[in-house]
Protein backbone atom coordinates (compact mmCIF):
# COMPACT_ATOMS: atom_id res chain seq x y z
CA UNK A 1 0.00 0.00 0.00
CA UNK A 2 1.41 3.20 -1.04
CA UNK A 3 -0.28 6.08 1.36
CA UNK A 4 -0.31 9.19 0.09
CA UNK A 5 1.31 12.54 2.17
CA UNK A 6 -1.07 15.32 3.78
CA UNK A 7 -0.55 18.79 2.76
CA UNK A 8 -3.35 21.21 4.70
CA UNK A 9 -2.93 25.18 4.37
CA UNK A 10 -3.85 28.40 5.18
CA UNK A 11 -6.48 30.16 7.55
CA UNK A 12 -9.01 28.12 9.78
CA UNK A 13 -12.22 30.50 10.50
CA UNK A 14 -15.49 30.06 12.30
CA UNK A 15 -17.75 32.37 10.45
CA UNK A 16 -15.85 36.05 10.96
CA UNK A 17 -13.65 34.88 13.84
CA UNK A 18 -9.89 33.54 12.85
CA UNK A 19 -9.22 30.18 14.97
CA UNK A 20 -6.07 29.44 13.69
CA UNK A 21 -3.46 31.87 11.98
CA UNK A 22 -1.69 31.23 8.56
CA UNK A 23 -0.31 27.66 8.60
CA UNK A 24 1.34 25.51 5.84
CA UNK A 25 1.33 21.50 7.28
CA UNK A 26 3.16 18.25 5.12
CA UNK A 27 1.93 15.55 7.01
CA UNK A 28 4.21 12.72 5.85
CA UNK A 29 3.49 9.64 4.19
CA UNK A 30 2.34 6.23 5.88
CA UNK A 31 3.50 8.17 8.82
CA UNK A 32 1.29 8.91 12.67
CA UNK A 33 1.07 12.87 12.48
CA UNK A 34 -0.06 14.20 15.86
CA UNK A 35 -2.19 17.74 16.07
CA UNK A 36 -1.77 18.85 19.99
CA UNK A 37 -3.68 20.89 20.98
CA UNK A 38 -6.50 22.60 24.08
CA UNK A 39 -9.55 21.97 23.69
CA UNK A 40 -11.60 24.30 21.20
CA UNK A 41 -9.15 25.27 19.29
CA UNK A 42 -10.41 23.75 15.86
CA UNK A 43 -8.33 20.66 16.63
CA UNK A 44 -11.18 18.71 15.24
CA UNK A 45 -12.45 21.29 12.28
CA UNK A 46 -9.03 20.46 10.80
CA UNK A 47 -9.74 17.03 11.16
CA UNK A 48 -13.17 16.70 9.67
CA UNK A 49 -12.02 19.22 6.90
CA UNK A 50 -9.27 16.67 5.77
CA UNK A 51 -12.45 14.06 6.05
CA UNK A 52 -14.27 16.22 3.72
CA UNK A 53 -17.28 16.21 6.46
CA UNK A 54 -19.27 18.91 7.19
CA UNK A 55 -17.67 21.56 9.43
CA UNK A 56 -18.60 24.50 11.23
CA UNK A 57 -15.48 26.16 10.18
CA UNK A 58 -14.01 26.94 6.91
CA UNK A 59 -10.71 27.32 5.65
CA UNK A 60 -9.43 29.68 3.45
CA UNK A 61 -6.49 27.56 1.63
CA UNK A 62 -5.88 23.91 0.11
CA UNK A 63 -6.10 20.55 1.28
CA UNK A 64 -3.98 18.47 -1.01
CA UNK A 65 -2.23 14.81 -1.26
CA UNK A 66 0.09 13.02 -3.80
CA UNK A 67 -2.58 10.76 -4.46
CA UNK A 68 -5.10 11.15 -7.37
CA UNK A 69 -8.46 9.72 -5.71
CA UNK A 70 -10.58 12.05 -3.78
CA UNK A 71 -9.79 11.71 0.15
CA UNK A 72 -13.35 11.42 1.30
CA UNK A 73 -12.97 8.20 -0.37
CA UNK A 74 -9.71 7.17 1.48
CA UNK A 75 -10.09 8.15 4.18
CA UNK A 76 -11.05 6.07 7.55
CA UNK A 77 -11.98 7.64 10.41
CA UNK A 78 -12.03 5.86 14.88
CA UNK A 79 -13.49 8.95 17.22
CA UNK A 80 -13.70 9.25 20.82
CA UNK A 81 -17.08 7.98 20.75
CA UNK A 82 -16.83 4.51 19.62
CA UNK A 83 -19.71 5.39 16.88
CA UNK A 84 -20.99 1.51 17.10
CA UNK A 85 -24.04 0.40 16.53
CA UNK A 86 -25.69 -0.66 19.97
CA UNK A 87 -28.13 -3.07 18.24
CA UNK A 88 -25.88 -4.73 16.14
CA UNK A 89 -23.06 -7.69 17.65
CA UNK A 90 -19.16 -6.67 16.87
CA UNK A 91 -19.18 -8.71 13.96
CA UNK A 92 -22.41 -6.48 12.13
CA UNK A 93 -20.41 -3.78 13.50
CA UNK A 94 -17.14 -4.24 11.63
CA UNK A 95 -19.23 -4.83 8.45
CA UNK A 96 -21.62 -1.70 8.59
CA UNK A 97 -19.39 0.74 6.22
CA UNK A 98 -19.65 -2.30 3.59
CA UNK A 99 -23.37 -2.98 3.86
CA UNK A 100 -23.79 0.81 4.10
CA UNK A 101 -22.06 0.81 1.05
CA UNK A 102 -24.12 -1.50 -0.89
CA UNK A 103 -20.85 -4.36 -0.85
CA UNK A 104 -21.42 -7.79 0.09
CA UNK A 105 -19.82 -8.52 3.74
CA UNK A 106 -16.93 -10.81 4.77
CA UNK A 107 -17.56 -12.22 7.83
CA UNK A 108 -14.74 -14.36 7.27
CA UNK A 109 -12.89 -11.01 7.10
CA UNK A 110 -14.35 -9.17 9.73
CA UNK A 111 -13.68 -12.06 12.42
CA UNK A 112 -10.24 -12.29 11.61
CA UNK A 113 -9.99 -8.66 12.35
CA UNK A 114 -11.91 -9.47 15.70
CA UNK A 115 -9.02 -12.04 16.84
CA UNK A 116 -6.33 -9.50 15.48
CA UNK A 117 -7.62 -6.71 17.97
CA UNK A 118 -7.84 -9.10 20.20
CA UNK A 119 -11.68 -10.03 20.71
CA UNK A 120 -11.51 -13.75 19.86
CA UNK A 121 -14.76 -15.26 20.38
CA UNK A 122 -16.76 -11.72 21.26
CA UNK A 123 -17.72 -11.68 17.35
CA UNK A 124 -21.37 -12.15 18.73
CA UNK A 125 -21.46 -9.34 21.56
CA UNK A 126 -23.51 -6.00 21.48
CA UNK A 127 -21.57 -3.29 22.40
CA UNK A 128 -23.74 -3.20 25.78
CA UNK A 129 -21.93 -6.41 26.61
CA UNK A 130 -18.91 -5.21 26.16
CA UNK A 131 -16.42 -2.54 27.81
CA UNK A 132 -15.06 0.81 27.16
CA UNK A 133 -11.59 -0.65 25.39
CA UNK A 134 -13.47 -3.65 23.85
CA UNK A 135 -15.71 -1.48 22.23
CA UNK A 136 -12.76 1.23 21.03
CA UNK A 137 -11.30 -2.16 19.67
CA UNK A 138 -14.62 -3.32 17.34
CA UNK A 139 -14.30 0.52 16.37
CA UNK A 140 -10.24 -0.04 15.43
CA UNK A 141 -11.49 -3.05 13.68
CA UNK A 142 -14.06 -1.89 12.00
CA UNK A 143 -11.79 0.95 10.40
CA UNK A 144 -9.18 -1.76 9.73
CA UNK A 145 -11.83 -3.41 7.70
CA UNK A 146 -12.74 -0.15 5.38
CA UNK A 147 -9.05 -0.62 4.38
CA UNK A 148 -8.48 2.93 3.75
CA UNK A 149 -4.80 4.73 3.25
CA UNK A 150 -5.39 7.63 5.21
CA UNK A 151 -6.52 7.25 8.98
CA UNK A 152 -7.97 9.96 11.10
CA UNK A 153 -8.23 9.50 14.91
CA UNK A 154 -10.07 12.07 16.79
CA UNK A 155 -8.71 11.27 20.28
CA UNK A 156 -9.84 7.95 19.80
CA UNK A 157 -8.06 6.75 23.14
CA UNK A 158 -9.09 9.59 25.67
CA UNK A 159 -12.14 8.08 27.60
CA UNK A 160 -10.38 4.61 28.40
CA UNK A 161 -8.66 4.28 31.56
CA UNK A 162 -4.56 4.43 31.67
CA UNK A 163 -3.38 0.56 31.48
CA UNK A 164 -6.02 -0.19 28.32
CA UNK A 165 -5.37 3.06 27.06
CA UNK A 166 -1.69 1.98 26.37
CA UNK A 167 -2.88 -1.37 25.21
CA UNK A 168 -5.23 -0.01 22.55
CA UNK A 169 -2.66 2.97 20.95
CA UNK A 170 0.37 0.11 20.90
CA UNK A 171 -2.34 -2.17 19.00
CA UNK A 172 -3.14 0.51 16.74
CA UNK A 173 0.66 1.63 15.98
CA UNK A 174 1.36 -2.35 14.59
CA UNK A 175 -2.12 -2.85 13.43
CA UNK A 176 -2.02 0.61 11.40
CA UNK A 177 1.19 1.09 9.96
CA UNK A 178 1.94 1.87 6.94
CA UNK A 179 -1.21 3.90 6.61
CA UNK A 180 -0.67 8.08 6.92
CA UNK A 181 -2.02 8.28 10.08
CA UNK A 182 -3.28 11.93 11.67
CA UNK A 183 -4.63 11.73 15.51
CA UNK A 184 -5.57 14.35 17.39
CA UNK A 185 -5.31 15.02 21.01
CA UNK A 186 -4.97 17.18 23.92
CA UNK A 187 -2.91 15.01 25.79
CA UNK A 188 1.39 15.47 25.41
CA UNK A 189 1.98 12.25 26.94
CA UNK A 190 0.03 10.68 23.99
CA UNK A 191 1.22 13.01 21.40
CA UNK A 192 5.13 11.80 22.61
CA UNK A 193 4.47 8.42 22.91
CA UNK A 194 2.81 8.12 19.32
CA UNK A 195 3.98 10.90 17.20
CA UNK A 196 6.26 10.19 13.89
CA UNK A 197 5.71 14.30 13.66
CA UNK A 198 3.78 16.25 16.02
CA UNK A 199 2.85 19.81 16.10
CA UNK A 200 1.02 21.97 18.26
CA UNK A 201 -2.11 24.09 17.88
CA UNK A 202 -2.78 27.39 19.50
CA UNK A 203 -4.86 29.99 17.76
CA UNK A 204 -1.28 32.18 16.76
CA UNK A 205 -0.62 29.26 14.74
CA UNK A 206 1.16 25.67 14.34
CA UNK A 207 4.30 25.45 15.47
CA UNK A 208 6.60 21.79 15.11
CA UNK A 209 7.23 19.76 18.45
CA UNK A 210 10.78 18.39 18.85
CA UNK A 211 10.84 14.54 19.34
CA UNK A 212 13.08 11.99 20.37
CA UNK A 213 14.48 9.81 17.48
CA UNK A 214 13.53 6.41 19.14
CA UNK A 215 10.26 4.28 16.79
CA UNK A 216 6.65 4.48 17.90
CA UNK A 217 4.75 4.04 20.51
CA UNK A 218 7.74 4.94 22.79
CA UNK A 219 7.95 3.67 26.15
CA UNK A 220 6.34 5.80 28.56
CA UNK A 221 9.07 5.36 30.85
CA UNK A 222 12.22 6.08 28.90
CA UNK A 223 13.94 9.27 30.29
CA UNK A 224 13.73 10.43 27.04
CA UNK A 225 10.27 10.25 26.53
CA UNK A 226 9.81 11.83 29.75
CA UNK A 227 12.20 14.39 29.00
CA UNK A 228 10.01 15.34 25.57
CA UNK A 229 7.39 14.90 27.26
CA UNK A 230 7.84 17.85 30.31
CA UNK A 231 9.13 20.17 27.11
CA UNK A 232 6.05 19.93 25.22
CA UNK A 233 4.21 20.53 28.31
CA UNK A 234 6.28 23.66 28.91
CA UNK A 235 5.91 24.46 25.80
CA UNK A 236 2.12 24.11 25.68
CA UNK A 237 2.16 26.51 28.77
CA UNK A 238 4.05 29.16 27.26
CA UNK A 239 1.97 29.31 24.27
CA UNK A 240 -1.28 29.60 26.14
CA UNK A 241 0.12 32.23 28.31
CA UNK A 242 1.13 34.20 24.93
CA UNK A 243 -2.79 33.23 23.30
CA UNK A 244 -3.89 35.03 27.01
CA UNK A 245 -1.58 38.04 26.54
CA UNK B 1 -41.83 -8.43 37.85
CA UNK B 2 -43.76 -10.83 40.69
CA UNK B 3 -43.34 -7.34 42.77
CA UNK B 4 -45.26 -5.66 40.23
CA UNK B 5 -47.96 -8.24 39.93
CA UNK B 6 -48.74 -7.99 43.51
CA UNK B 7 -48.14 -4.21 43.89
CA UNK B 8 -50.97 -4.22 41.28
CA UNK B 9 -52.98 -6.92 43.01
CA UNK B 10 -52.98 -5.19 46.36
CA UNK B 11 -53.85 -1.36 44.84
CA UNK B 12 -56.33 -3.49 42.74
CA UNK B 13 -57.55 -5.00 46.05
CA UNK B 14 -57.86 -2.05 47.75
CA UNK B 15 -59.72 0.32 45.35
CA UNK B 16 -62.62 -2.82 45.27
CA UNK B 17 -62.98 -2.48 49.58
CA UNK B 18 -62.94 1.21 49.38
CA UNK B 19 -65.77 1.08 46.38
CA UNK B 20 -67.43 -1.60 48.75
CA UNK B 21 -67.20 0.84 52.37
CA UNK B 22 -68.18 4.01 50.04
CA UNK B 23 -71.57 1.80 49.12
CA UNK B 24 -72.04 0.12 52.09
CA UNK B 25 -71.71 3.36 54.84
CA UNK B 26 -73.54 5.92 52.36
CA UNK B 27 -76.40 4.16 51.25
CA UNK B 28 -76.40 5.35 48.02
CA UNK B 29 -78.87 4.18 45.66
CA UNK B 30 -77.70 0.79 43.48
CA UNK B 31 -78.91 2.61 40.38
CA UNK B 32 -76.51 5.50 40.87
CA UNK B 33 -73.65 3.34 42.34
CA UNK B 34 -73.57 -0.29 42.41
CA UNK B 35 -71.25 -2.26 44.98
CA UNK B 36 -68.66 -4.30 43.45
CA UNK B 37 -70.58 -7.13 44.31
CA UNK B 38 -73.68 -6.47 42.27
CA UNK B 39 -71.28 -5.40 39.48
CA UNK B 40 -69.87 -9.20 39.37
CA UNK B 41 -72.91 -10.95 39.36
CA UNK B 42 -73.58 -8.56 36.25
CA UNK B 43 -70.73 -9.59 34.24
CA UNK B 44 -71.43 -12.75 35.61
CA UNK B 45 -75.21 -12.93 34.47
CA UNK B 46 -74.53 -10.98 31.56
CA UNK B 47 -71.17 -12.86 30.38
CA UNK B 48 -72.11 -13.53 26.73
CA UNK B 49 -73.74 -10.04 26.37
CA UNK B 50 -70.61 -8.42 27.44
CA UNK B 51 -68.31 -11.14 25.63
CA UNK B 52 -70.00 -10.92 22.03
CA UNK B 53 -69.68 -6.93 22.11
CA UNK B 54 -65.93 -6.81 23.81
CA UNK B 55 -64.77 -9.32 20.96
CA UNK B 56 -66.48 -6.89 18.44
CA UNK B 57 -64.58 -4.08 20.13
CA UNK B 58 -61.62 -5.49 20.17
CA UNK B 59 -61.49 -7.00 17.19
CA UNK B 60 -61.78 -3.09 15.70
CA UNK B 61 -59.09 -1.90 17.98
CA UNK B 62 -56.95 -4.60 16.84
CA UNK B 63 -57.28 -3.77 12.74
CA UNK B 64 -57.41 0.17 13.80
CA UNK B 65 -54.47 -0.10 16.03
CA UNK B 66 -52.69 -2.29 13.21
CA UNK B 67 -53.55 -0.51 10.31
CA UNK B 68 -52.94 3.09 12.01
CA UNK B 69 -48.92 1.82 12.94
CA UNK B 70 -48.01 0.33 10.03
CA UNK B 71 -49.92 4.02 7.96
CA UNK B 72 -47.35 6.02 10.44
CA UNK B 73 -44.19 3.97 10.12
CA UNK B 74 -44.68 3.64 6.07
CA UNK B 75 -45.43 7.94 6.28
CA UNK B 76 -42.42 8.42 8.95
CA UNK B 77 -40.15 6.15 6.25
CA UNK B 78 -41.57 8.53 3.27
CA UNK B 79 -40.76 12.11 5.23
CA UNK B 80 -37.22 10.32 6.06
CA UNK B 81 -36.56 9.20 2.53
CA UNK B 82 -37.34 11.73 0.57
CA UNK B 83 -37.02 15.70 1.22
CA UNK B 84 -40.09 16.29 -1.85
CA UNK B 85 -42.44 14.37 0.46
CA UNK B 86 -40.79 16.39 3.37
CA UNK B 87 -41.67 19.74 2.46
CA UNK B 88 -45.20 19.17 0.83
CA UNK B 89 -46.42 16.79 4.05
CA UNK B 90 -44.91 17.67 6.85
CA UNK B 91 -47.17 20.88 7.19
CA UNK B 92 -50.21 18.68 6.74
CA UNK B 93 -48.92 16.46 9.64
CA UNK B 94 -48.79 19.25 11.74
CA UNK B 95 -51.86 20.61 10.94
CA UNK B 96 -53.50 17.77 10.80
CA UNK B 97 -52.50 16.93 14.57
CA UNK B 98 -54.26 20.26 15.38
CA UNK B 99 -57.41 18.80 14.27
CA UNK B 100 -58.99 16.93 17.32
CA UNK B 101 -59.05 13.41 15.38
CA UNK B 102 -62.69 12.60 18.27
CA UNK B 103 -64.15 15.61 16.36
CA UNK B 104 -63.97 13.94 13.15
CA UNK B 105 -65.86 10.63 14.53
CA UNK B 106 -69.49 11.72 13.35
CA UNK B 107 -68.37 13.19 10.23
CA UNK B 108 -66.83 9.29 9.71
CA UNK B 109 -69.33 8.14 10.90
CA UNK B 110 -71.28 9.91 8.19
CA UNK B 111 -69.11 8.94 5.37
CA UNK B 112 -68.20 5.18 6.44
CA UNK B 113 -72.06 4.35 8.01
CA UNK B 114 -72.33 2.59 11.59
CA UNK B 115 -70.48 -0.27 11.05
CA UNK B 116 -66.78 -1.61 11.41
CA UNK B 117 -65.48 0.58 8.95
CA UNK B 118 -66.00 3.87 10.71
CA UNK B 119 -64.43 2.42 13.56
CA UNK B 120 -61.37 1.33 12.55
CA UNK B 121 -61.03 4.06 10.66
CA UNK B 122 -61.49 6.38 13.35
CA UNK B 123 -58.83 3.72 15.75
CA UNK B 124 -56.53 4.50 12.77
CA UNK B 125 -56.01 8.06 12.91
CA UNK B 126 -55.97 8.30 16.14
CA UNK B 127 -53.23 5.92 16.50
CA UNK B 128 -51.35 6.83 13.15
CA UNK B 129 -50.60 10.56 14.46
CA UNK B 130 -48.44 9.27 17.36
CA UNK B 131 -46.32 6.93 15.92
CA UNK B 132 -45.80 8.67 12.35
CA UNK B 133 -44.63 11.24 14.50
CA UNK B 134 -42.60 10.20 17.31
CA UNK B 135 -41.06 7.66 14.97
CA UNK B 136 -40.21 11.00 12.01
CA UNK B 137 -38.86 12.80 14.79
CA UNK B 138 -36.37 9.96 15.77
CA UNK B 139 -35.61 9.13 11.95
CA UNK B 140 -34.13 12.62 11.55
CA UNK B 141 -32.59 13.06 14.47
CA UNK B 142 -29.39 10.34 13.79
CA UNK B 143 -26.44 10.92 16.05
CA UNK B 144 -23.74 12.90 14.96
CA UNK B 145 -21.19 10.06 14.94
CA UNK B 146 -23.29 7.71 13.03
CA UNK B 147 -24.13 10.84 9.85
CA UNK B 148 -19.93 11.08 9.74
CA UNK B 149 -19.68 7.36 9.54
CA UNK B 150 -22.76 6.79 7.28
CA UNK B 151 -20.59 9.60 4.85
CA UNK B 152 -17.48 8.53 4.72
CA UNK B 153 -18.60 4.84 3.94
CA UNK B 154 -20.69 6.56 0.68
CA UNK B 155 -23.92 4.91 1.85
CA UNK B 156 -27.04 6.41 -0.25
CA UNK B 157 -29.93 7.82 1.45
CA UNK B 158 -32.01 4.64 0.86
CA UNK B 159 -29.26 2.02 2.69
CA UNK B 160 -28.34 4.57 5.47
CA UNK B 161 -32.20 5.03 6.18
CA UNK B 162 -32.39 1.26 6.33
CA UNK B 163 -29.35 0.19 8.37
CA UNK B 164 -28.90 3.15 10.51
CA UNK B 165 -32.08 5.24 10.41
CA UNK B 166 -34.63 2.59 11.20
CA UNK B 167 -32.93 0.68 13.55
CA UNK B 168 -32.39 4.01 15.85
CA UNK B 169 -35.88 4.96 15.30
CA UNK B 170 -37.65 1.66 17.25
CA UNK B 171 -37.56 3.95 20.52
CA UNK B 172 -39.31 6.44 18.64
CA UNK B 173 -41.81 3.61 17.64
CA UNK B 174 -42.18 2.38 20.93
CA UNK B 175 -43.15 5.44 22.60
CA UNK B 176 -45.60 6.48 19.43
CA UNK B 177 -47.10 3.14 20.31
CA UNK B 178 -47.20 3.52 24.03
CA UNK B 179 -48.89 6.86 23.06
CA UNK B 180 -51.01 5.02 20.61
CA UNK B 181 -52.57 2.52 22.99
CA UNK B 182 -53.65 5.00 25.54
CA UNK B 183 -55.97 6.81 22.59
CA UNK B 184 -56.76 3.79 20.96
CA UNK B 185 -59.59 2.40 24.02
CA UNK B 186 -60.85 6.50 23.71
CA UNK B 187 -61.22 6.03 19.83
CA UNK B 188 -63.31 2.52 20.64
CA UNK B 189 -65.46 4.41 22.99
CA UNK B 190 -65.75 7.84 20.85
CA UNK B 191 -66.47 5.50 17.47
CA UNK B 192 -69.57 3.67 19.01
CA UNK B 193 -70.88 6.67 21.11
CA UNK B 194 -71.26 8.57 17.76
CA UNK B 195 -73.58 5.49 16.40
CA UNK B 196 -73.02 1.91 16.28
CA UNK B 197 -74.95 -1.20 17.08
CA UNK B 198 -72.59 -3.68 18.77
CA UNK B 199 -69.46 -3.29 21.33
CA UNK B 200 -68.07 -2.30 24.43
CA UNK B 201 -69.02 1.50 24.26
CA UNK B 202 -72.85 1.00 22.76
CA UNK B 203 -73.54 -1.46 25.66
CA UNK B 204 -71.99 1.17 28.07
CA UNK B 205 -74.56 3.72 26.41
CA UNK B 206 -77.04 1.49 26.31
CA UNK B 207 -77.07 0.55 29.88
CA UNK B 208 -76.69 3.58 30.84
CA UNK B 209 -80.07 4.57 29.56
CA UNK B 210 -81.68 1.87 30.74
CA UNK B 211 -80.80 2.36 34.16
CA UNK B 212 -78.87 -1.10 33.89
CA UNK B 213 -75.88 0.55 36.25
CA UNK B 214 -74.37 -2.25 37.25
CA UNK B 215 -74.67 -3.99 33.85
CA UNK B 216 -72.47 -0.50 32.78
CA UNK B 217 -69.88 -1.06 35.28
CA UNK B 218 -69.39 -4.29 34.44
CA UNK B 219 -68.51 -3.27 30.48
CA UNK B 220 -66.75 -0.61 32.24
CA UNK B 221 -64.61 -2.66 33.49
CA UNK B 222 -64.35 -5.03 30.89
CA UNK B 223 -62.93 -2.39 28.89
CA UNK B 224 -60.73 -0.92 30.74
CA UNK B 225 -58.66 -4.83 31.37
CA UNK B 226 -58.68 -4.37 27.75
CA UNK B 227 -56.75 -1.22 27.58
CA UNK B 228 -54.51 -2.01 30.68
CA UNK B 229 -53.54 -5.55 29.22
CA UNK B 230 -52.21 -3.18 25.87
CA UNK B 231 -50.93 -0.81 27.55
CA UNK B 232 -48.88 -3.82 29.20
CA UNK B 233 -48.12 -5.44 26.15
CA UNK B 234 -46.23 -2.49 24.78
CA UNK B 235 -44.77 -1.71 28.06
CA UNK B 236 -42.96 -5.25 27.96
CA UNK B 237 -41.71 -4.38 24.67
CA UNK B 238 -40.26 -1.51 25.11
CA UNK B 239 -38.42 -3.09 28.37
CA UNK B 240 -37.00 -5.78 25.83
CA UNK B 241 -36.35 -3.20 23.16
CA UNK B 242 -34.45 -0.94 25.21
CA UNK B 243 -31.60 -3.36 25.72
CA UNK B 244 -30.44 -2.94 22.12
CA UNK B 245 -31.91 0.19 21.16
CA UNK B 246 -31.19 2.81 23.09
Amino acid sequence: MTSPALRISGTLFAGRTQLIAGFDLTLPAGRWSVLLGPSGVGKTSLLRLLAGLPCAAHLTGRITSDASLPLTSRVAMMAQDDQLLPWASALDNVTICARLRGVRPKPARAAELLVQVGLAGLEGRKPAQMSAGQRQRVALARTLYEDRDIVLLDEPFSALDALTRQSVQELAVGLLAGRTVVLITHDPAEAIRLADAAWMISPLGITQCTLPRSAIPRAAADPETLAAQAALLDQMRTCAAGCAA
Amino acid sequence: MTGRISRGFIAFATAVLVWQAVVALTGVPRFILPGPLLVAQALWENAALICDNALWSAGNLALGLGIGVILGVETALLLALSRRARWLLRPMLVAAQAVPVFALAPVITLWLGYGMPSKIVTIALVTYFPVASAMFDRLMALPPGLADLSQLSGANRWRETLLLRLPYAVPGLLSGLRLAVVYAPLAVLIGEWVGSSQGLGHLILMSNGRGQTALMFAALIVLAGLSLSLWLAVEALSRRAAKGYL
